[in-house]
């Protein structure tokens, strides 16, 4: 028997996972850090003609190495377009983007993110950047992805703060709140596994675990019950060529390491 | 028959101002004449940022900040200053860090992006010496200027909504007339001061931008005061050759000031990378109030002006390296990776 030998990162298995999920001929506006790596390398595998949009006005660049910002020259570097915020915002408002691709602090059971605050507003034990883009994100795509490290502090059944709509409170509260009917968040992807939302009660639930996790862990790792189904699916594990494309992509070593 | 307020959010109103009230202000206080506008950095802060002033940076926190001004207003001592937290990164944390700026409208601020959090602007906040006076999103603040270029009261959008975000925003919900649904209003914000730097401007204030030009188009237009600083001032032939790539028009700019390398040590597209060598020692040292202090002492009031100040960090020697990267005949360093 050949013992099988873990050769890959949590990170750069998030980052596959992550890229995997977007469609080529679909577009994608991405926030910092991860899910600029999963779209990039989307691209430079199963999915070409993936249209990725930065807020700041970066349309379809041939992003050559990992942008810091959203917002810097890398994210514009032989674009189709530099334009301006209000023209991408206007897009996602418009329905042109499929995709919203974020990163999280906080998630709940509902999906709702909070990056702005913990503890209470007025008094802060952490004051947190707040929503930058990801509220204008989360409320105009029309599916969100999120991809963020799980554990109990971050998996909690109501966030203290909701800065990004998931599903709120719960099924119908978003087109309630007047939000565009039909968007919402589509998967969470973390160390541990990717989820979706319950069509019936817009609740997390797992859907594929990564190879090696066990539901315990899945459970130990979130403050809500997540429902386990019958059969869950093992994602794939990185390839050596994913690997290669992730150090062609970030080169320094800033999200994925060294 | 009037309109009902669905909610109403809790956030302070800040620069908001009735649409004639704003025109009579425009009417009497900006000149359409073309004229020489060209000033000292010196004496555009003197002359348009005053204390308890709404103030607002073009660029992305980060990316083509006009720094020469950030350091001026410091050096002033400008006090009491309100900003816009429109994705502000670098230009907030060192102006909350020296005491400017104690008020702020988020969207995102006491943030470095993938470097982390910012340790000056957290620290403010957390110990009450700052104020966050309302939450937004950074389309919700776009569409704040874009409503104030348009002099309009208010737009209508569908952010925002069923979130603590607009709970704690200046913003309101009504029922939209047409199609029944719930609809943001996003109130027109005013600046009473923007400032933006550009690569290229005449003496009169007409600028370009090269790459995305985020919101300066409608912050611009919507801003009481401009001022403008410019990697260099160009003829004004050279605007007229192309006039569709001018993105400030004059009769909005009160000041140009010509300072090249002026956004060091934020990104410059095209021209220069970020020095991370340098924002980095500014992560490091704003861990404390000392450092923060000794920060300023040296970089800010140990010099005399932006020259200096670029003799400092390093001079040509690292200006030429920061463009070699920015134009990818180099590969970046940051001392903050050693972490990762």
């Amino acid at each position: 028997m050949v013992e099988r030998v873990t050769t890959y990162t949590a990170t750069e298995l998030l980052a596959c996972v992550a890229a995997r999920m977007l469609e080529d001929k679909k577009s994608v506006l991405v926030g910092t850090g991860l899910p600029m790596i999963a779209a990039l390398l989307a691209q430079r595998t199963h999915a070409p003609g993936l249209l990725i949009i930065f807020e700041a006005g970066g349309i379809g660049p041939r992003v050559p190495v990992l942008p810091i910002s959203v917002g810097d020259s890398r994210t514009f570097y032989r674009a189709a377009a530099a334009s301006s915020m209000h023209d991408v915002m206007s897009a996602c408002q418009a329905g042109y983007v499929d995709y919203g691709f974020l990163g999280a602090a906080m998630i709940d059971v509902y999906g709702n993110l909070n990056t702005t605050v913990i503890g209470e507003w007025e008094h802060p034990t952490a004051r947190l950047p707040g929503s930058g883009g990801a509220n204008d994100i989360g409320s105009l795509c029309h599916r969100t992805i999120i991809v963020m490290r799980q554990d109990k502090r971050r998996f909690v059944e109501r966030v203290n703060f909701i800065t990004t709509p998931g599903y709120l409170d719960g099924p119908g509260a978003r087109e309630r709140a007047g939000l565009p009917e039909g968007t919402g968040p589509y998967r969470v992807i973390t160390q541990l596994g990717v989820y979706d939302f319950d069509e019936q009660t817009k609740r997390l639930r797992l859907l594929d675990m990564h190879p090696g996790v066990t539901p315990e862990e899945i459970q130990a790792n979130s403050a809500f019950a997540v429902p386990v189904p019958e059969w869950v699916e093992i994602t794939t594990p990185p390839t050596e060529d994913e690997r290669r494309l992730l150090r062609e992509i970030d080169p320094a070593g800033m999200v994925i390491g060294k | 028959m009037s309109i009902q307020i669905l909610q109403q959010g809790s956030g302070e109103l800040i620069g908001w101002h009735d649409p004639d009230e704003n025109r009579q202000w425009v009417r009497e206080h900006k000149s359409r004449d073309l004229r020489d506008k060209r000033m000292s950095v010196k004496e555009a802060v003197e002359e348009f940022v005053h204390d308890g002033n709404f103030v607002a940076f073009g660029g992305f926190g980060h990316i083509r900040i006009p720094m020469a001004v950030v350091y001026e207003i410091i050096r002033q001592q400008k006090r009491g200053l309100i900003m816009a937290g429109k994705t502000a990164v670098h230009d907030i944390d060192l102006l909350i860090g020296a005491g400017c700026v104690n008020k702020v409208e988020v969207a995102y601020a006491f943030g470095h992006e993938l470097r982390g959090l910012s340790p000056a602007g957290r620290r403010a906040v957390e110990t009450g010496q700052c104020k966050v006076v309302a939450e937004i999103s950074n389309a919700g603040y776009q569409w704040r200027f874009l409503a104030g270029m348009m002099g309009i009261p208010f737009i209508p959008s569908r952010n925002m909504l069923g979130t603590d975000t607009l709970k704690h925003s200046a913003c309101k919900v009504v029922e939209d007339p047409w199609s029944g649904k719930p609809v943001c209003l996003i109130p027109a914000a005013y600046p009473d001061v923007a400032m933006f730097h550009v690569p290229r401007c005449d003496m009169y204030g007409n600028a370009r931008i090269d790459g995305i030009i985020v919101e300066d188009f409608e912050l611009a237009r919507a801003a009481r005061r401009v001022i403008v600083t410019t990697e260099e001032i160009v003829d004004t032939e050279v605007i007229r050759a192309e006039p569709g790539r001018t993105v400030i028009p004059f009769y909005v700019v009160d000041a140009v000031c010509e300072v090249p390398y002026g956004a060091h040590p934020t990104l410059m597209p095209y021209l220069y990378f970020f020095d991370e060598e340098h924002i980095g020692e500014w992560l490091d040292l704003s861990q404390t109030p000392a450092g923060t202090q000794a920060y300023f002492e040296k970089y800010v009031f140990g010099v005399c002006d932006f020259e200096e100040y670029l003799d400092l960090v390093g001079g040509i020697r690292k200006l030429n390296y920061l463009k070699r990267v920015e134009q990818f005949k180099e590969p970046m360093r940051a001392p903050w990776l050693k972490d990762r």
